[in-house]
């Protein structure tokens, strides 16, 4: 897009600030500029280090800067706390400074543009006072702020409920000029996109005008995000204006040839670290991204083994302790390291200073989260990023072909339209609710205008607006306890300020995993003399469940050995080098997009394309069409063959581990009913594998794979299932069912965990159709379980099932079967966890 | 057979449904049923599904028709709270008292309900002795020569295959047999939990509730638990 003012018009002081500094203003900082003097809501678009947040920023600057002081506020005469002055009424003063919100997904990407736009600010001597207000602020600042607010503050979505939920926030917001939401692809993906894109409807009914500038990576489908930024109206779409900034240079993006064959299986890369290591000690500096916490930890420990030169390599994954992330992110920023090896929690903007080279070890599973990643290599715009890419088996070979064209076609993964959750909505009620009254009729107008929400019916607001006073049953014994309550003019307000206070220690969307310290101490009799040892960081609760006392398992860098839990603490000794025993292995995060898959897919089909692979992986696609068959794309290839007594079934949908994880227990369901005796199967990102006592070639596939499976079948196995447990757990901490924390009580996880697993099995059996259910079927269908993307998988394959009957395994087929015993079987088999336990107790007893 | 609890050399028999019977007296034996449980956190504004209630008694009830007692003993925590009777919906009080009718009754004093309400119908009682074997809520610390308790909430995990299973359970060891919780909305205490060890000692032996059937299991190989 070309700039319509030249950067002549910059203000002079803005303009002799790009001149000290030796730059020109960018065209898209000078289009922002221009948008905002219309006033106009704008999404702009532009690879990492487009200076694109600046852009963001510049027109706030430039309007503060021209803007005529404020008479200061005077400080409070006493301090108020929480809820105890309910008729406390502000003397009447100047508006509220605050100018411009910056809402950003990372609290330390907040900090980080904070100090970033410090620099011009100061130089250019502008009184604009610029503060982060984040979980780490302390209270004393974060009540100035609400009484004195500066004029830009940086903040995350969690915090902005926070405030907006405070009897301040009319006043804090009633001159807010401009909402910047970085990294906004980033967001809206996620409840917290739920929950900003009502924060955003909230802000606008209190600052109307309010112009929002969203500020993202290319994506595929800007529109969602144009329309994510603009209050809708029913019948009619609005969309924000769009401006791109320019594309920099391409990446050069190469895929490890290496010198090894290509493993069949696994996600480790193991045959490549050396080649590895020789590409990290050629660099200046490198990030080395993995998928996965383990996965990070297995490379970062096999580095250091291969580490001959002694290259500072450090690690970093969100659960080690953040005083350690602190200390690898300082020590990077200054130039200190050769080598990061980090998962996603680099993903996302902050800066690095000179990364010259990339390497992703393990497929990248969406172009877009490659593109975000290579984005990290050399932030200048006009010098391409250098990437390499380890795929670590042949079917991530294919996964990297197909990510490295559409990287280099300018290509990204769609963006998907969320469908606002309820649970974040019931938090939004009551965060209003604590605010001040509300009248129904209003709150119903304003959420609309979000788009997650636009189509949210009257009845399903209701719904949920009853679940926040009494619960929502239809048994209603509740009302006597109610937490709002209406009032004469028909507008509901919180019962007591205790109900407001319990908001406030509740809120936010992000569930985590429970998560257990890890505590280091030299040796357990130390530990029992008392002798604190030092915290490591935070571990998965479900991973140390599966360990014994004696496991030895990566963490941090280190082999440790697992030692006993005490006070909610994982107590853990050195094991020194060994190689640990517990493989902590759950395979990629991030299931494969649906735009990769396709091209895969496409790959695979045509041959012409198999000599881009190296010699070992199109010689195995070679034999594949010479023994079974080479599926065309639109075709679901189904082998069936006899193995040690057993018969096999495997399919390769390409459709991601979580959609074939629910292909798989769904099938199983069918081969049960169709006597087949199915034992077990195991899923990857491109096959499913099941086994069965009955013979799998004699059945009718077409049958087999009917969409009709999404029905009953789906029901049935959901009633079971002990996912959707999970998600109903988070569900009901977001919707405010479960706390989170009270004051003084911290629950471990495992007991919300527990009590959660027992209000689930009873409101099943009593109300299935109650409000939380719904949002806990919702959430499993498009989270762990994809249900739309089986969907979708199922449609695509009907009448173009090709069935195979083999009298041995295929080359294909074997990625999938080599998973068997290394993956946990699915299956819902806990009566028979609990007879074989207690059938191995008898058998030692007899023997 | 393996839902066989031996105590003090009485036979007795552990249910699935988490309730403990004893044939030769005709008595059956339950524990911490924690009723109004959920009204309890719903008067704190914490909107749990009020069905806690009748899901515990449609189950003490099925059990009462499958087992056919003629005495029935609650070990104490039968109630959440002091205030729990007032909240009980008429048609509750209704059943309660339908149960309490039709069997000799016992509310054993527990720590939630001290005082257990009077006009439910059944006696009350600190401590109830059957031949060689007390009840009472809370177990007592050290040697035991027959003591039937609640009050711990035993529950225990077992791993297979990666995958572990947590249910409920009895606990026992010849001596002493601790009962699971009955409530619906009762949560659990892992059995290897330090709680737990003044209580038994040598061979202790859990039988975990399943769907169908008690498992009994050696305590020796249950899962360590993450608590």
């Amino acid at each position: 897009m070309e700039a319509r003012l030249p950067a002549t018009m910059l203000p002079p002081v803005f303009a002799r600030w790009f001149e000290s500094r030796g730059w020109r203003p960018r065209a898209h900082q000078m289009a922002m500029i221009e948008a905002a003097e219309r006033g106009a809501s704008v999404l702009l678009t532009a690879p990492t280090g487009g200076g694109k947040t600046l852009a963001g920023f510049l027109p706030s600057l430039i309007e503060l800067a021209a803007r005529p002081a404020l008479k200061k506020r005077p400080a409070p005469a006493i301090a108020r706390t929480g809820d105890r002055l309910e008729s406390w009424k502000p003397a009447p003063r100047p508006g509220s400074p605050l100018h411009t919100l910056y809402i950003s997904p990372l609290k330390a990407l907040a900090v980080d543009v904070a100090r970033n736009l410090g620099d011009p600010v100061k130089e250019m001597g502008l009184p604009i006072a610029i503060e982060t207000r984040t979980g780490d602020t302390p209270v004393h600042r974060r009540q100035r702020q609400k009484m004195a607010p500066p004029e830009m503050l940086l903040t995350t979505p969690e915090q902005l409920a926070l405030l907006l939920a405070s009897r301040e926030a009319e006043e804090m917001f009633s001159g807010l000029k401009t909402v910047v939401l970085d990294e906004l692809h980033a967001l809206v993906t996620s409840k917290r996109g739920d929950l900003l894109a009502l924060d955003l409807a909230r802000l606008t009914a209190l600052a109307p005008g309010l112009r929002r500038v969203g500020l993202s990576a290319t994506v595929a489908d800007p529109d969602s995000l144009r329309r994510y930024l603009m209050p809708q109206t029913a019948g009619k779409e609005t969309l924000s204006e769009l401006i791109v900034g320019a594309k920099g240079a391409d990446p050069a993006l190469t895929i490890l040839a290496s010198q090894e064959r290509v493993p069949w299986a696994g996600h480790s890369a193991r045959h490549a670290y050396g080649e590895i290591y020789a590409a990290i000690a050629q660099a200046k500096t490198a990030l080395v991204f993995v998928n996965t916490r383990s996965q990070a930890e297995i490379i970062f420990r096999s580095l250091w083994h291969l580490n001959e030169l002694n290259l500072p390599i450090a690690l970093h994954h969100g659960s080690l302790d953040v005083a350690q992330r602190r200390k690898v992110e300082a020590a990077m920023a200054a130039g200190r390291l050769r080598a990061v090896v980090a998962t996603s929690t680099l993903d996302l903007g902050i800066d690095w200073g000179d990364v010259d080279l990339v390497i992703q070890v393990g497929a990248p599973k969406g172009c877009s989260r490659l593109h975000q990643r290579i984005g990290r290599a050399n932030h200048r715009l006009d010098e391409p990023s250098r990437a390499l890419l380890v795929p670590a088996n042949r079917f991530e070979v294919m996964e990297c072909v197909a990510a490295r064209d559409a990287v280099s076609e300018g290509v990204l993964d769609g963006e998907t339209n969320r469908k606002g959750a309820r649970d974040v909505l019931a938090q939004h009620v009551l965060g209003v609710a604590s605010a001040g009254p509300f009248h129904p009729d209003d709150l119903y107008t304003e959420i609309k205008s979000a788009a997650p929400y636009a189509h949210y019916t009257r009845e399903t607001f209701d719904r949920v607006v009853d679940f926040v006073a009494t619960g929502g049953y239809a048994l209603r014994t509740y009302e006597r306890f109610a937490r709002l309550r209406k009032m004469p003019d028909g507008r509901l307000r919180v019962a007591s300020p205790h109900v407001a206070q319990r908001y406030r220690l509740n809120v936010g969307t992000i569930v985590e995993a429970p998560l257990l310290k890890v505590r280091l101490v030299r040796s357990m009799d130390t530990r029992r003399a008392g002798v604190g040892g030092r915290i490591l960081g935070q571990i998965e609760e479900y991973f140390i469940e599966q360990l014994a006392p004696g496991d030895t398992f990566l963490f941090s860098g280190k082999t440790l050995r697992f030692e006993a839990m005490q006070e909610a603490e994982v107590v853990v000794t050195p094991a020194g080098d060994e190689p640990p025993m517990v493989p902590s292995f759950q395979g990629g995060k991030f299931p494969l997009s649906t735009y990769l898959a396709d091209r895969v897919r496409r790959m695979v089909a045509d041959e012409g394309s198999w000599r881009r692979f190296p010699p070992d992986v199109a010689e195995w696609l070679r034999i594949q069409a010479w023994r079974s068959r080479i599926p065309e794309p639109d075709q679901l290839l189904v082998e069936t063959f006899p193995r040690a007594k057993k018969s096999y079934l495997v399919c390769y949908p390409f459709d991601g581990r979580l959609a074939h994880q629910s292909l798989g227990m769904l099938v199983t369901r069918r081969l049960e009913r169709m006597r087949m005796r199915p034992l077990g199967f195991v899923a990857s990102e491109y096959a499913l594998a099941v086994w069965a006592l009955g013979d799998l070639a004699k059945i009718d596939m077409a049958a087999l794979f009917d969409e009709d499976m999404l029905g009953d079948d789906l029901d049935a196995w959901l009633a079971e299932s002990n996912l959707l447990k999970r998600t109903f757990r988070n569900c009901a901490v977001i919707a405010g069912l479960i706390e989170r924390r009270f004051p003084g009580q911290e629950k471990s996880g495992r007991q919300v965990n527990f009590s959660s697993d027992l209000i689930y099995d009873v409101l099943r059996q009593h109300e299935p159709n109650h409000i939380l259910l719904e949002a806990a079927n919702e959430d499993a269908a498009t989270g762990l379980l994809d249900i739309a993307r089986l969907g979708a998988l199922l449609r695509r394959v009907k009448g173009r099932i090709v069935t195979v009957n083999l009298p041995r395994v295929s080359p294909l087929a074997v990625p999938v079967m080599l998973e068997i015993g290394k993956e946990p079987i699915y299956g819902e088999a806990n009566e028979e966890i609990l007879a074989e336990a207690a059938d191995g107790l008898i058998s030692e007893a007899m023997a | 057979m393996s839902a066989a609890i031996d105590l003090a050399g009485e036979a007795l028999v552990a249910d699935h449904s988490g309730a403990l019977f004893w044939p030769q007296l005709e008595t059956l034996i339950v524990a911490d049923l924690h009723l109004e449980k959920g009204s309890a956190f719903a008067a704190r504004g914490q909107f749990l599904p009020p069905y806690d209630t009748s899901a515990t008694l449609e189950r003490l009830d099925e059990a009462i028709a499958r087992l056919r007692p003629a005495r029935v003993i609650a070990l104490g925590d039968s109630f959440h709270d002091r205030a729990a009777a007032e909240r009980l919906a008429l048609e509750t009080i209704e059943t309660i008292r339908r149960l309490t009718s039709a069997h000799e009754w016992i509310w054993i004093c527990g720590n939630h309900d001290p005082e257990p309400p009077s006009d439910l119908g059944g006696r009350i009682a600190e401590t109830l002795a059957l031949g060689a074997v007390v009840f009472r809520h809370e177990p007592t610390a050290g040697r035991a020569a027959g003591e039937i308790a609640g009050h711990l909430h035993p529950c225990a995990s077992v791993r297979r295959r990666g995958r572990s299973v947590r249910r409920r359970c009895f606990i026992a060891d010849g001596a002493r047999a601790i009962l699971p919780a009955f409530g619906a909305y009762a949560g659990g205490l892992d059995v290897r939990d330090a709680a737990f060890a003044p209580y038994f000692r040598g061979s202790v032996t859990v039988w975990m509730l399943g769907r169908e059937r008690v498992y009994r299991i050696a305590r020796s190989r249950l899962a360590e638990a993450a608590e």
